[in-house]
């Protein structure tokens, strides 16, 4: 039955090659159901110039061979309703799982090697004796020996490059235990002997496998999942040139090179306003949730979101000299120092390891002593390491935490780091960022103590302004009819002022109307009111808050923003710890100090002054809104609109942990039972068979149910 | 015992028939969408599959 080369046979086919410029790859995360499934693919074949799409569920990406731009597809989709998001296809070259398809190839060999040895093994263990015995044995050999050498080889190469290292990790006793196994029942057979461990070498070859392909799942998924929030922003500027204007990399633009920055656009790198006058969104920049006004030469910072009409921006400082790569430095600092984490499944092979090897040569120094047969002792101390595998072991983690992400995946969580559930569930104190997280970059009005004529000046003057809180406000009275006004004269950064039958209105800054007032007053005659607005809560924000409060964790909120905006927040929210115009170097010093006191702070932001103490944080949360520095930097990335879900990411970590911790104790009792009985001697094939079995197969029930309950 | 000389080389060829459908799964990538193949089966006209 044995192939001439399983690889040679099962190599992946090589994947049609599909010309670079034809292919669109979108990400379109609502994709849910087969409904879905038909509705695009029916939709984008009947779309001009698509030669074929498809769907792929798990992935929640659409792959269209077209020669149209991904831009025209995103609009397809949008008109059935779904929001897509093109990826960067270089990004995602090498996209195909060859690792994975591997590792799945070895674990496929190593199950079907052992259920055949394994039925073979049972003619044995039911009484076989003599010539029968020995060519059963054989028959094992011949399928064992070549599909072991060939499926544990991921085994054997990292306890190799282990060992060059001169350091012990969990391959090693593994490696150790199969190629032990393997060997002496080769000898036992050709000797005549009554034990032979072939069952044994591929049962644990196989149960290991299942552990390393999920960990690689749990792995391949994370690193997917930062690639294509890496593609979802694209990284070119809109650069002046003699005859028009060039789209270019980010990373080509020069000092002094001129950019345009349309409507809504980031502006790209740092660098000064050429346009007179500009208004920029730095929430992300800094937490300052209103708009701020810019004049000719102001310095604008890469990252700012362009509010108002087109500005033109000249380029003052590129790659490392910008504020961004300060920040990405201080960010990469902080994640260096995270990486240190040591894993449960990490500790317990520190301890597993040395223990393990310890016990099989004292059990071989003590059988020699005691009978001075070198064979037997060998036998001995070899199916003690034979029976205490580590696969439950090894399974332990991996089992619970595929579990777990896959269960946060389908409540709407991306979560990017392996070791983040145990991090998660070690948090006690949370660090909320204000603008973004916990608010909406809108506003909302509350004008219900104005006249219907007051507000009829207000939206006549509101209609006249580029500025974000003028058409939010435009937009809030479209009910009104514009009063006509007069000598309309806009103030750059301070508001605009006109002439209502003779009398003098204006709508502005305080600063500029009535020094006594704050936030944005209309000015009628000598009667200034001020026009109260809010930022509005993001949806689930007060579940969440009660959530995490009920669940026993200390909030605080840290905000770039203004003190009156965050004591307002916090108060809505019933939060009495917050403290405001925090800069992103002083969120990551709170950050640090929190965790030198043994608070373990989670902190939940989105900003780029978050990004920081994100990755100093002991975990991190990011919404998808999210800017890209601040979700690469996060463990944990939300998907969804809404906050509410947050603390169930808490509550699935904390009982992902348990259930880790419980399969070690499951997994420490089968030792504790199996390895005395070793030790003695009176270990058989067969009761090494049932001890592997049972415990694996115990351990993986068990990590299952962390996908389910409450 | 003679009975084992059909028994062991049948139960060998179904071994390595469940090993050839496996690899053939495998090459046929039929594990790259999970999730996705589960839902076509509810849809109707299907033609590529």
């Amino acid at each position: 039955m044995i192939v001439a080369c399983p690889a040679c046979v099962a190599a992946p086919v090589p994947a049609e090659p599909v010309p670079a410029e034809t292919a669109v790859q979108l990400s379109v995360p609502s994709v849910r159901c087969a409904a879905c499934i038909s509705t695009i693919e029916t939709h984008l074949s009947q779309v001009q110039g698509v030669v074929s799409a498809r769907v792929n569920l798990t992935q929640k990406r659409v792959q269209i061979v077209t020669d149209e731009p991904a831009t025209q597809m995103v609009a397809a989709l949008k008109e059935v309703g779904f929001d897509a998001y093109p990826l960067d296809a270089r990004a995602l070259v090498g996209d195909v799982d060859a690792e994975g398809r591997d590792l799945l190839l070895r674990m496929g060999v190593a199950g079907f090697a052992m259920m055949n040895v394994m039925l073979l093994s049972v003619a044995v263990w039911s009484g076989a004796s003599g010539a029968t015995r020995d060519l059963f044995h054989l028959i094992s050999a011949s399928i064992a020996l070549p599909m072991v050498l060939y499926a544990a080889q991921p085994f054997f190469k990292n306890a190799i490059s282990a060992l060059r290292v001169g350091r012990l990790n969990m391959d090693v006793p593994i490696s150790l235990a199969i190629i032990l196994a393997g060997g002496m029942s080769l000898f036992e057979t050709l000797m005549g002997g009554a034990h032979a461990y072939f069952d044994a070498a591929l049962s644990l070859t196989f149960f290991l496998l299942i552990g390393r392909y999920l960990e690689h799942r749990t792995r391949s998924a994370a690193h997917s999942a930062a690639k294509e929030l890496a593609a979802l922003e694209a990284h070119t500027a809109e650069r002046k040139t003699e005859t028009g204007t060039e789209v270019v990399a980010i990373d080509a633009l020069n000092v002094g090179d001129i950019v345009h920055v349309s409507s809504g656009m980031r502006v790209p790198a740092d660098g000064t306003l050429i346009t007179p006058n500009g208004v920029t969104d730095r929430s992300l920049l800094t937490g300052e949730s209103e708009p701020v006004s810019h004049a000719a030469f102001d310095l604008l910072h890469a990252g700012e979101i362009n509010l108002a009409g087109p500005i033109e921006v000249k380029v003052s400082a590129i790659g490392q000299d910008t504020r961004l790569h300060q920040i990405a430095q201080m960010v990469e600092v902080a994640e260096n120092a995270r990486n240190r984490y040591t894993s449960l499944a990490d500790r317990a092979a520190q301890i597993y390891a040395p223990a393990v090897h310890l016990l099989a040569l004292a059990t071989f120094v003590g059988w020699y002593v005691w009978s001075g047969e070198v064979r037997h002792a060998l036998n001995i101390a070899i199916a003690v390491l034979i029976i205490t595998c580590p696969c439950a072991l090894g399974l332990a983690v991996p089992a619970v935490s595929t579990a777990a992400i896959s269960r946060l995946y389908r409540l709407g969580f991306l979560v990017k780091s392996g070791t983040a559930l145990e991090r998660l569930a070690e948090v006690k104190t949370i660090v909320l960022d204000k603008t973004g997280t916990l608010t909406s970059p809108d506003f909302n009005f509350d004008l219900s103590a104005f006249a219907p004529d007051d507000l009829c000046i207000a939206k006549a003057l509101a209609q006249s302004s580029a500025h974000p809180l003028s058409r939010a406000l435009h937009q809030h009275l479209e009910d009104q009819t514009a009063t006509e006004l007069t000598d309309i004269q806009e103030v750059p950064g301070s508001g605009v002022s006109a002439k209502c039958d003779g009398v003098f209105v204006a709508l502005g800054k305080a600063e500029w109307l009535a020094p006594s007032e704050s936030g944005l007053c209309l000015k009628i005659g000598d009667h200034v009111q001020t026009l109260p607005f809010q930022e509005p809560l993001r949806t689930g924000v007060f579940d969440m808050v009660n959530g995490l409060q009920d669940a026993g964790f200390e909030l605080d909120i840290l905000s770039g923003d203004t003190l009156p905006k965050t004591r307002r927040l916090a108060d809505t929210l019933g939060l009495d710890r917050f403290r405001s115009g925090v800069s992103p170097e002083g969120k990551n010093a709170i950050i640090t100090d929190l965790a030198a006191k043994g608070h373990a702070p989670c902190m939940i932001g989105d900003g780029l002054n978050d990004s920081v103490a994100l990755a100093s944080a002991h975990a991190s949360i990011a919404p998808g809104t999210a800017l890209d520095a601040a979700r690469n930097a996060a463990d944990v990335i939300v998907i969804d609109d809404t906050m509410a879900k947050i603390p169930q990411v808490f509550a699935i970590s904390h009982k992902a942990v348990s259930l880790s911790r419980q399969n070690f104790g499951i997994a420490i009792a089968y030792n504790a039972v199996a390895v005395p009985i070793a030790i003695l001697g009176h270990a058989t094939p067969l009761a090494a068979a049932l001890a592997m079995s049972l415990s694996s197969i115990t351990v993986l029930i068990n990590a299952a149910r962390v996908g389910y309950g409450k | 015992m003679n009975v084992l000389v059909f028994l062991i080389p049948i139960s060998l060829g179904l071994g390595a028939l469940g090993i050839f459908a496996f690899v053939w799964t495998l090459r046929s990538n039929q594990y790259d969408d999970p999730s996705g193949d589960a839902a076509r089966i509810l849809a109707e006209d299907e033609t590529c599959l």
